[in-house]
C-alpha cells in the first residue's frame, strides 16, 4: 500500500449524452456487505425521468433513421469499448461485493451479448419483413419499425448483464431507451453510461437513472410519451401498476420473469420483435 | 371492389399541376343526374331466412341464456326489428369457456395440425356457398350497401379462413428458431361495422394456431356471427371449438375478466381498449387490440387530382366511413386545394345515399341510433369549433338512420373533429406547405393506424411513408384489405398486428 490517496468516483446519471446529478440533488448511500459507504448514488425521481424522457424522445427520429448497418456498427463499438474496461467494471463489481469469478463472466456476456445483437440489425427486417400476396393488383409488403421510446426497468441482480441484454434488443431496433438501473447495484449501470458516451452512440438513445425503482415506476410507466415499457421488476404489485398505467395510452409492455440472464436463449430476434410495431404499404400496380 | 376503385375510368386523362397538359374535359363537372335517373335496383331478401330469435351457440349446440334476457336487433335502414337476441350473463359465458376449455383439451389440441387446418378449409366454403344469404343478412342487420357485403365483407371473409387454413399446418416455417405452441382459450369481441369480417380476422388465425375461441359480436350486429356458428355446426367442427355467445359491454366485460380465458382479441374503441388493457393488469392474459384510429389521407401537388378524389371518396365513405382506419382527415398541398375541393364536393354529390339493399347505394345507412346521434354530436361540434360545413343536398330515405356526406374545411388541428375519431361520413380539410408538415400533422394525434399518401412520386411515397407513424400505409389507393396484409396500429390505435404471417405471432407462444 502506498501512501497515495485513492480518487472516489462520483456516480451521476446519463442523460442526453450527458451526465448530469439527479434534478433534486437527492442522493442514497451504497454500502457494501461490510457496512462501508462506496458511493452515493443520485436517487433520480419524477423530473429526471420527465427530463430524460424529452432527451430520449428528441434523439428517436435520428437514431430510427440512422441505417441499420450503422446501427449495427455503433453496437459493435459498445462492445468494443466494454471489451477495454473489463478490468474496471471487473473492480466495482467486487467493489460491491460480488465475486470476480461472476463478474468477470457476467461481463464477457455482456460483451457478446452486444455483438449478438449488433448482428441483427440489417437482419431483422429481412427476417422479420415481408412481402404480401395480395389478391388486388397491388405491391403491397410488411417491414418492422420501432416502437418509439422504450422505458426499461433493469433487474436488480446482473447489474450488467441484465441492463445491456434488455437496452441491446431495444435500440438495436431503432427504439431510443430510458432505462432504471437496478438500484442494489447501480455502480455497473453508470459506468456503462461512460462506455456509451465512448462509442459513438448519439446523445439521448440511451438514458440511465439511478435511485429508487418504486419511486420512478409510476412515473415513467404512467408517461404519455412513452410508448413501451420492458420490465424486469418482478414484485407482483409492481407489474399490476405497470401494467394498468401502460393502458393509459395503449403502451406495449414486457415483463421478463426470473431470467437466467447468463443462459444463451437471453439471445433471440424476438426480443427486438417485442418492441417492433409492423409497418404495411400498398402500391397500386398499373402503367 | 370497393365503393370506388382509384382506377376508375373518368381520370384516365387526369392532370393536376400546371406543368402537366390539361385534359379539354379538365372542367367538366361530373353530372349523371340530368342525364338519367336510377331505378331501383334492391336485391331480394326472400329467401334470407332470420329466425325470429336466437340463442347462444354453445358446445355445438344453440342454447337458452340461463337468465332469459334477450334484446331486438333493429334494421337499421328501416328501424324494423329483425330477431331477438340472447344477453349473454356471466353464467353464460363461463357455460362457454369451460366449453372451449374441454373442446380444447379434449379435441383441438390433440388434432393433428393438417386436419385442424381442413376443418377450416371447410368454414371458408361454406361462408361462399352461402355468401348470399350472409350478405344480404349483413346488409339488413348493419346497413352497410348489399354492393359492399357482396363484394368486399363476405368475400374477404372466405379468404380469410382459406388463408389462415393453410398456415394450421406449416407453423414451424413462421417462426425461425423457435416452435410455436397454442395458448389454450382466446375472447374475442369485435366491432359492428365490419361483423362477418371481424369474425374471420379473429377466429381463422386462432383456429389455425391451434386455440378455441369465444367471441362476442357487437350487440347491433350479431346475426352473421349466429349464421357463422350454424356454419361452423354443419361443417362438423368438433363441438365447443367456437362458442359465440352475444350481448353488450357487460358480456364483453365477462369475458375480459374470466379466469379461464387465455387470450384477449378486442377490435372496437381506443377509450374501450384501454379498460380492457387495465382490467387485465396483473394476470398472464395476452392480448391483442385493434383500436380507433384518425388516418390522415396526403395529397400532394404532383398527384392525380381525378385519382385522388376517388382514393379520397373511398377513404371515407366507404362504409359509411365506419371504418377504423379511414382517411377521416384529408391534408392537401396548397397549391391544389381549391381545385380538389371544388372536383371532391362534386363528386360527392354524385354519392348515391339510400336504402343497403338497392345496389346502386353508396352510402348505407348509419349502424345504429346511437352512432347516428354521436356523429350528430360531431357536426354540430365542428360548426361550434368555427368550420365551414358542407353537405350533399341529395335526398335521403324517411326512415332509418342516413348521413349526408359531410366534409368540414377551415379546420384546425386542435379541433376536436380533427382529432377524434367520429366514425361516420365526416371528412376534414386541412392544407399543407412542406412534406415536412404534411408528416406533422399528419402524426398529430394519439392514434396511428392508417394513412395515404398521393403522389406521382416513387422517392416521396417512400420518405413520407416511413416518417408515417401509421400500422398502414396506403400509396395512390386507400381501404386495401387483405388476408395476406397484416394490420394493425401504432401508438393508441392499438397493439398487434392481425392479418398475414404477422397476424399469427398473437396466438402463440414461442418455446
Amino acid at each position: 500500500m502506498s501512501n497515495r490517496i485513492d480518487i472516489l468516483k462520483t456516480y451521476k446519471t446519463y442523460v442526453g449524452g450527458a451526465f448530469p446529478r439527479s434534478e433534486s440533488g437527492h442522493t442514497y448511500a451504497l454500502s457494501n456487505k461490510s457496512g462501508k459507504t462506496i458511493a452515493n448514488v443520485c436517487r433520480c425521481t419524477r423530473k429526471d425521468v420527465r427530463d430524460a424522457m424529452v432527451k430520449a424522445r428528441a434523439a428517436q427520429n435520428g437514431w430510427k433513421n440512422r441505417s441499420a448497418y450503422n446501427r449495427g456498427q455503433i453496437l459493435y463499438r459498445i462492445a468494443e469499448m466494454l471489451e477495454g474496461r473489463k478490468d474496471q467494471f471487473e473492480s466495482e463489481m467486487e467493489l460491491m461485493d460480488i465475486k470476480k469469478k461472476i463478474a468477470r463472466k457476467n461481463i464477457e456476456l455482456s460483451i457478446d451479448r452486444l455483438i449478438y445483437y449488433a448482428g441483427w440489425t440489417d437482419k431483422i427486417s429481412q427476417v422479420y419483413g415481408t412481402v404480401n400476396p395480395v389478391a388486388s393488383s397491388h405491391f403491397n409488403f410488411s417491414i418492422p419499425e420501432p416502437t418509439g421510446v422504450v422505458g426499461v426497468i433493469a433487474p436488480q441482480e446482473f447489474p450488467l448483464l441484465g441492463l445491456v441484454s434488455m437496452m441491446a434488443p431495444v435500440i438495436a431496433g431503432g427504439n431510443t431507451a430510458l432505462i432504471l438501473a437496478s438500484e442494489k447495484y447501480p455502480l455497473s449501470a453508470v459506468s456503462f453510461g461512460e462506455v456509451l458516451h465512448a462509442s459513438d452512440v448519439p446523445g439521448g438513445v440511451v438514458n440511465i437513472l439511478t435511485g429508487y425503482q418504486n419511486e420512478m415506476i409510476p412515473h415513467l410507466s404512467s408517461h404519455l410519451d412513452v410508448n413501451g415499457v420492458y420490465n424486469a421488476n418482478s414484485d407482483k404489485d409492481i407489474r399490476k401498476l405497470i401494467d394498468e398505467n401502460c393502458a393509459l395510452n395503449i403502451k406495449r409492455r414486457q415483463h421478463i420473469t426470473d431470467a437466467e440472464w447468463t443462459d444463451s436463449n437471453q439471445e433471440s430476434p424476438y426480443h427486438i420483435m417485442d418492441f417492433q410495431e409492423i409497418k404495411t404499404t400498398w402500391h397500386p400496380i398499373g402503367v | 371492389m370497393s365503393t370506388s376503385d382509384q382506377n376508375s375510368s373518368v381520370e384516365t386523362n387526369a392532370t393536376s399541376s400546371s406543368s402537366k397538359p390539361e385534359s379539354p374535359n379538365a372542367d367538366l363537372k361530373l353530372d349523371f343526374a340530368s342525364f338519367w335517373d336510377y331505378s331501383s335496383a334492391p336485391e331480394s331478401s326472400d329467401n334470407v331466412e332470420i329466425k325470429p330469435s336466437y340463442g347462444h351457440f354453445i358446445n355445438g349446440e344453440f342454447i337458452n341464456p340461463v337468465k332469459g334476457r334477450t334484446f331486438s336487433s333493429i334494421n337499421p335502414a328501416t328501424e324494423k326489428v329483425l330477431t331477438e337476441i340472447s344477453e349473454a350473463t356471466t353464467e353464460d359465458v363461463d357455460k362457454a369457456v369451460k366449453a372451449a376449455r374441454t373442446a380444447y383439451n379434449k379435441r383441438w389440441s390433440t388434432l393433428p395440425a393438417k386436419e385442424r387446418g381442413k376443418y377450416i378449409f371447410r368454414i371458408a366454403r361454406m361462408i361462399q356457398e352461402r355468401s348470399r344469404d350472409l350478405a344480404i343478412t349483413e346488409s339488413m342487420d348493419g346497413g352497410k350497401p348489399i354492393r359492399e357485403s357482396r363484394d368486399v365483407d363476405v368475400p374477404l371473409a372466405a379468404a380469410y379462413f382459406f388463408y389462415y387454413a393453410g398456415w394450421a399446418d406449416k407453423l414451424d416455417y413462421a417462426f425461425p428458431g423457435r416452435k410455436a405452441e397454442s395458448l389454450g382459450v382466446c375472447g374475442q369481441i369485435i366491432p359492428w361495422n365490419f361483423p362477418l369480417l371481424m369474425l374471420a380476422w379473429k377466429i381463422a388465425p386462432a383456429l389455425a394456431t391451434g386455440n378455441t375461441v369465444v367471441l362476442k359480436p357487437a350487440e347491433t350486429t350479431s346475426i352473421t356471427a349466429l349464421k357463422f356458428a350454424e356454419i361452423c355446426r354443419d361443417s362438423g367442427l368438433p363441438d365447443g371449438v367456437v362458442n359465440i355467445v352475444t350481448g353488450a359491454g357487460q358480456t364483453g366485460s365477462a369475458i375480459v375478466n374470466h379466469n379461464g380465458i387465455d387470450k384477449i382479441a378486442f377490435t372496437g374503441s381506443t377509450s374501450v381498449g384501454k379498460i380492457i388493457q387495465k382490467s387485465i393488469a396483473g394476470t398472464d392474459k395476452k392480448y391483442t387490440l385493434e383500436l380507433g384510429g384518425k388516418g390522415a389521407n396526403i395529397v400532394f401537388e404532383d398527384a392525380s387530382i381525378d385519382q385522388a378524389v376517388e382514393g379520397i371518396i373511398n377513404a371515407i365513405f366507404f362504409n359509411q366511413g365506419h371504418v377504423c382506419c379511414a382517411g377521416s382527415r384529408l391534408l392537401v398541398q396548397e397549391g391544389i386545394a381549391g381545385k380538389l375541393t371544388k372536383k371532391l364536393k362534386e363528386r360527392m354529390e354524385t354519392l348515391i345515399v339510400g336504402d343497403p339493399l338497392d345496389k346502386n347505394t353508396d352510402i348505407g345507412a348509419i349502424n345504429s341510433k346511437a352512432q347516428f346521434e354521436r356523429i350528430s354530436e360531431y357536426i354540430e361540434l365542428g360548426k361550434a369549433e368555427g368550420a365551414e360545413i358542407y353537405q350533399t343536398k341529395n335526398g335521403l330515405p324517411e326512415n332509418g338512420y342516413f348521413c349526408r356526406p359531410t366534409l368540414f374545411s377551415g379546420v384546425s388541428q386542435s379541433n376536436r373533429i380533427v382529432q377524434e375519431e367520429i366514425f361516420g361520413p365526416v371528412l376534414t380539410i386541412q392544407t399543407f406547405r412542406t412534406p415536412s408538415e404534411a408528416v406533422e400533422k399528419a402524426n398529430n394525434t394519439p392514434y396511428g393506424l392508417s394513412s395515404g399518401i398521393w403522389t406521382d412520386r416513387g422517392s416521396k411515397i417512400f420518405n413520407i411513408g416511413s416518417n408515417m407513424d401509421s400500422g398502414v400505409v396506403w400509396a395512390n389507393t386507400f381501404n386495401k384489405f387483405d388476408p395476406t396484409s397484416p394490420f394493425g396500429g401504432y401508438k393508441e390505435s392499438g397493439v398487434g398486428r392481425e392479418g398475414g404471417l404477422h397476424g399469427l405471432y398473437p396466438y402463440v407462444n414461442l418455446v
